[in-house]
Order: structure tokens, then sequence, then C-alpha cells
């Protein structure tokens, strides 16, 4: 393995992004919205091709412009469906994230032939490439800590908020609380989160950035604060394991497997993703075998 | 770009390439449609979006497999074979996360998409790296892209989508007993397991068969899309799933022979937008839920509710003051003003219930007006009376209940009142709260 400062950036980066997806992520996972995370990263793409259409820059302002419109726009479209036609969330989301997506596909195929928006590096993010910009801290890696902190400052000040929403709506809006708004609030935040996070990580690889995180959390504590950190923990892990095993062992393992001795570093946010879920699962199998002991000894 | 003699050689299906990918196309959209109609009432749409997702690893590790036994890497029926084992492997983790923890379905769907898709990313990453640019084909799996299906395999993709919709067709009750009362199908001795195990396989394989048309980040839309926008227009099983099948076949045809004219057009994109403006189509002019249709439904209640109040009103004046009552005494019975009652009397009077005399500026029931109000009254007489008398309602409030309920009653009901109160005399009962109203 050839660590290089290069490196270094990568796996700081990767972990300051996770961190920052996990945060909206862990409370999307209590809220029992998950999939909402999937559909708004599919559906903020039509947003950035019409920003990068429009304005012909990829500053990031204009970015995060054009995706917290398709956000709004995603939960404004899927709860209208839902009410107007009586149809259940989960498709009613489907339909609009579905439509979104290919619009923004089209618009990106369309453009492509103009401009430099390349439809793989928004899908599975080029990593290895944003790090280079910018010096001597990579633009990605300033972008992505003051996310982690704006979104970590959010957390600690609307905390009970957020808490009571996830686990009594009804109370919640009891106490003036509406659950309506706060999912909106946090669809916005995760399209935030996402488009900062798309530069470095892509759009499909960031549901598992925002979602593995809290629910491998929650099946270690059932404490909210003591998710929210051992997500961010996890994160962090996942990130910095998923790039080392990127340029060391996957490598050699498949090239191995493959014949092909030369095998390059592989797509860091993909491994980051992949070891994310082998930690989940590691994580699922030890709970779930001590659950099972424990329950031995008690009948027995 | 636009090619008038391509179009035409598509439209007409001049071609046997053509005609098969096109026969193959509209198949897989209606077995889409069926299978995911099932999908919809089971409340799992999204499943087929994880699905999706969890074929990509199968394809990537496919293709390695066989570029490493020397074998032909790009041939879809092995890269379907292998993204159906991976998309079954994502199914079951799915239902693994759920039997041994309590992380609930909509975040154990997400682990699984995002996992099994980041590997395959990074799989991806490899075969890039393999020599000769070898990842081209692949390419067209995500996006879809129907131009470059041969003949071969639209035939596979034909005969698989077939069984799918036989299959659909033949356990069409069953697969309906499991999505609207498990525990029925269950405790009446149906084996559940089997047919959910079956659904979930007809999942699978519409997904891997829509790789190469519609590609797979955006299979799950023609299993969402068309069963959604068939429910705007029934309420019956049987025509949803052919509503449903029908949607996903024209979508899933306009989709890919727009792109075999335009072949750099991305075809699941393209499907998936006929799709959804075929959904649009649904959600506004949909004869059961429709908006269109609801909003029609909505005025002529109104209508029919003001209607039903005035000719009341009128009736009630004319007990206490003959057949001939002035426009003030109706005007003092509800909180109407006088544009509206004289709007409301010029309608009734339209229909041939009232008859307006301009000169005394008086109105008077017809004789059909008649008959029409004392129904009314006596609706809303009985249903004071059984609200006073058995349902404990406070006198002063019996007359705003009954308003609110009164148009409801069909003939039977009253029947059914009628016997309660003991009062079949076909005569309308004097008011029994006695209230001016």
């Amino acid at each position: 393995m050839n660590w290089s400062e290069m490196d270094t950036w990568i796996a700081v980066t990767g972990a300051l992004i996770s961190m920052a997806c996990a945060i909206p992520g862990t409370f999307l996972v209590l809220n029992k919205d998950s999939m909402l995370g999937d559909a708004i990263t599919h559906a903020v793409l039509p947003g950035l091709a019409m920003a990068f259409l429009i304005s012909g820059t990829r500053d990031p302002i204009t970015m995060v412009v054009g995706a917290v419109c398709a956000g709004v726009l995603t939960a404004f479209l899927s709860g209208g469906i839902q009410r107007g036609g009586g149809i259940e969330s989960g498709a009613a989301l489907g339909v609009v994230f579905c439509s979104l997506f290919a619009i923004g596909l089209l618009l990106i195929r369309l453009a492509a032939d103009h401009v430099d928006l390349d439809p793989g590096c928004i899908l599975y993010g080029a990593i290895e490439l944003a790090v280079i910009e910018g010096s001597p801290v990579p633009t990605v890696a300033w972008m992505s800590g003051g996310v982690l902190v704006w979104n970590l400052a959010l957390a600690v000040l609307f905390l009970k908020e957020l808490k009571i929403t996830a686990f009594d709506p009804r109370f919640a809006s009891t106490q003036g609380i509406s659950p309506g708004f706060m999912r909106q609030c946090l669809a916005i935040v995760t399209a935030i989160t996402a488009v900062i996070a798309f530069e470095s990580v892509g759009s499909i690889l960031v549901v598992s950035m925002l979602i593995v995180p809290g629910a491998t959390a929650l099946l270690l504590s059932r404490r909210v604060s003591g998710v929210l950190l051992i997500s961010l923990a996890v994160a962090a892990i996942s990130a910095v394991g998923g790039h080392v095993l990127a340029i060391s062992a996957a490598p050699a393992l498949l090239g191995k497997l493959t014949a092909q001795p030369q095998m390059g570093s592989l797509n860091s946010a993909g491994m980051m993703a992949a070891f994310s879920g082998v930690l989940f699962f590691a994580v699922l199998l030890a709970t779930s075998l001590r659950s099972s002991l424990a329950g031995h000894d008690r009948n027995g | 770009m636009f090619d008038m003699e391509t179009f035409w050689r598509v439209l007409s299906l001049q071609d046997h390439n053509t005609r098969i990918v096109l026969a193959g196309a509209c198949v897989f959209g209606g077995a889409a449609g069926l299978v995911g109609m099932f999908l919809l009432l089971r409340k799992r749409s999204l499943l087929g979006d994880t699905i999706g997702h969890a074929t990509l690893p199968g394809i990537a590790g496919a293709f390695l497999l066989a570029h490493t036994l020397g074998w032909n890497a790009r041939s879809f029926i092995w890269l379907a074979t292998g993204a159906a084992i991976s998309g079954i492997a994502g199914m079951f983790a799915v239902l693994i996360i759920r039997k041994f923890s309590r992380i609930k379905d909509d975040a154990s769907l997400a682990v699984v998409l995002g996992v099994f898709f980041g590997t395959g990313v990074a799989l991806l990453s490899a075969i890039q790296q393999l020599p000769g640019g070898q990842a081209a084909g692949l390419e067209n799996l995500i996006y879809g892209s129907a131009a470059s299906m041969v003949t071969r395999d639209a035939l596979f993709i034909f005969g698989s989508a077939i069984v799918v919709v036989f299959a659909g067709v033949f356990l069409f009750k069953e697969f309906s007993i499991l999505c609207f009362d498990e525990a029925f199908a269950s405790a009446a001795g149906w084996p559940v397991r089997t047919l959910d195990v079956l659904l979930m396989s007809g999942v699978v394989l519409v997904t891997v068969i829509g790789l190469q048309s519609v590609g797979i980040l955006l299979t799950v839309a023609l299993l969402v899309i068309p069963p959604t926008a068939a429910r705007f227009w029934t309420d019956s099983l049987g025509k949803t799933a052919v509503i449903s099948a029908l949607n996903g076949s024209a979508s899933a045809f306009v989709g890919v022979a727009l792109s075999a004219v335009f072949p750099k057009m991305p075809t699941g994109a393209i499907i998936v937008l006929a799709a959804a403006f075929l959904f649009g189509c649904g959600f506004f002019f949909g004869t059961r839920r429709g908006l269109w249709s609801r909003f029609l439904i909505e005025w002529r209640a109104k209508e029919r509710l003001e209607n039903e109040h005035m000719l009341r009103a009128i009736f009630e004046c004319s007990e206490f003051s003959g057949p001939a009552i002035s426009h003030e005494a109706v005007l003092a019975k509800r909180p109407w003003n006088r544009n509206e009652t004289t709007f409301l009397i010029s309608r009734l009077a339209e229909n041939g219930l009232v008859t307006v005399s301009p000169e005394a500026d008086t109105i008077q029931l017809t004789r059909a007006g008649d008959i029409e109000a004392r129904r009314l009254v006596r609706n809303h007489r009985l249903w004071e009376l059984y609200l006073l008398n058995h349902a404990d309602v406070a006198p002063s409030r019996v007359d705003r209940d009954a308003d609110l309920i009164e148009h409801v009653l069909d003939p039977r009901l009253v029947e059914e009142l009628e016997c309660i109160l003991e009062n079949r005399a076909h005569f309308v009962p004097a008011d029994p709260v006695g209230n001016p109203s």
C-alpha cells in the first residue's frame, strides 16, 4: 500500500461527508422515512442539471439552490399525490422521484454535448478527482466540514423537537411542532447535504451514507444521543476503512481472482458503502448472537 | 438528428429486429405493470427499487468471472443471471434484517440498496481497469439502451416476460388474496410463504429483463408508476390489472420506439417519462379518483344539497302561511343572502319544482316540488325523532345534526327508521323540536 497525501485527504473528506450525512440520516431512520433519503438523492438530479444549465457554472451556491428547489418539489409533489389521489406514501414517493430522476438524466444527456457535466461523475462521484482542487485544503474537504458543523449545530439546537417528532408525532403536533413541517425541513437539510456529497460520492451512494450509520447505531443504542454519536463514529470508520480497502486489500484480492495482478485502486466511494455494509452486518450478527445467548441464559 | 426514414421504418415495423425488440418491450411493460400492481397492493413498491439497485454487483461480478474464465463477458443472458442472483441476495438481506433486528422495513431497504450498489460501483471500477475498455457495454444496463438490443436478447426478454404474465394471470386469485388479507389466506390453508416467494421472484425477473431497456436505476419506475396510475381509473382489481399492464406496455413501446429513432437518448428515461405522462392523465382525468371527476362529484353534491335545503325551507314556510310564500319568509329561514336565494329559487323553477309569480313576488311549490319537499322534510323530521328518542341528542342540537345527515338517507333506510319509530303512516310528522327552522 502506498499512502500519499491525497489518500489522507480522500479519507478525511470521506469521513467528514459521511458524518455530515449520518446526522439527517439518523433522524430519517428514526422517523421511519428512510426511503425519503433515497428519493431526494434521486430527485435533486434535475435541480442540479437545471441550475447548471441556467447558470453555466458548477458553483456550489447555485447547485445548493437547485437542489433545495428539487427537494422541496419532491416533498410537495409526493404529498400532493398522496393526499389528492389517496395513494400510499411509498408509491407516491416512487412516482415522483422516478419521474424527476428521468427528467434529470435526460437533461444531462442532452446537455452533455455542450457542457462538462458527466453523468458518471454525478451518479458515482469521483472523490479521487475532487480532492485535487484547492490547496492546501481541498475545496470539498472544507465544504464537507462546513456541512458537518452546520448539521451538528441544527441537530443540537433542535434535538428536542426532532426527538418528539420521531417518537410521538401526535404529541408533537399538540405541542405546536408540526410533523409535516419537520419532515419538510429534514428533506431540505438532506438535499443540501446530498448536493455537497455528490461532489465526492455521487448521488446514489449518498443513500448508504445517510442510512447505514444510523441503522447500525440503532442496533447498538437505545438513546437518541447515543445513536447519534455511534452513527458519527460508524460513518467515520466506514469512510476511512473503505478507502484503505479500496487502495489495498480489495484490488489485491480482485486482481488475484481475475488474474490481473496490476489491478489499481478501486472506486473509494463504492468501497466506503460496501465497508459500511460489512460493519452493519457484523454488528447485526453480533447483537443477534448476544441476544439469543442472553435469551438462552434466561430460559436455561 | 431526427431522421424521417428511420422513424418510418420503426413505426411500420419493417425490420425483423425492431419487431422483436418492440414486442419484447411491450410484453415486459405489461409484466411489470401486472407484478407492480401486486407489489403496490402489498405496500412494497419500493422493494422494487432495492432489488433493482442490488442487481449491480451481480452484473459486475458475472462480467469479471466470465472475463477471467475467457467466456463472452457481454452476453446479456449471462449478465442477467448474475443480476438475478444478486437481486435475490438483496431481497434475502432485507428479510434477514427484518427477522433479526428491530430495524424498520424502510431502513433495511435503504441499507441494502446503498450497500449493494456501492459494492457494484467498486466492482465496476475494477472492470474499467481491464484491458480493452470493457466497461462500455455495462453502461447500457445502468441507463437502459434498447438501441443496443440484439434479436437473441429480445427473444429472451419476450419469453421471460410471457412467463411472468402467464403466472400473474393464472395465480391472479391467489395473489389477490395474499395482497388483501394475508392472515385469512394463511388461515384458509393457502401456501402464503410460497406465494410470497413466487411474487418476489416475479419482481426479480421483471427487474432483470428490464435492465436492457429501462436500466438499473429506473426499473422500479415501471413497477410503481403504471399501477399507481391505474388506481385513478377504477376500483375493480381485474380492471386495475389490465389498465396497469396496458400503461406499462404503452410506456415501454413509446420509449423503445423513440430511442430507435434517437439512439443517443437514454431509453429508460423516455420510458419513465411516458409512464409519468400516463400517470398525469390518470391523476387529472381518471374516471374514478381523478381530480376532474372528483371535482364534478363534489360540485353535484353541493348543488343537490343547496336544492334540498331550499325546498325544505319553502315547504316549512308554507306549513305556516299557506301555499304562496314571499321571498322574505324564505330569506329568514337560513343564513342566505338575497342574491343566493333568488338564484336558488330560479334554479328550482328551471327544474319545475317551484313556480314564481313575479307580480305578487311569491313562490309556490309545484306538484312535483311538493312531493319532493315532503320526502325531504319527512326524512329530516324522522332523523330528528330518531336522534331525540334513541340517540339522546339534546333538542337544541337535533336540527343541525339532522341537517348534516338527512341527505344520505335512502328509502330502505327510511323504512327501517319508521319501523324503529313505530310510525308507519305516510305523512310528514310534525316538527318534533318545535324550533323555528
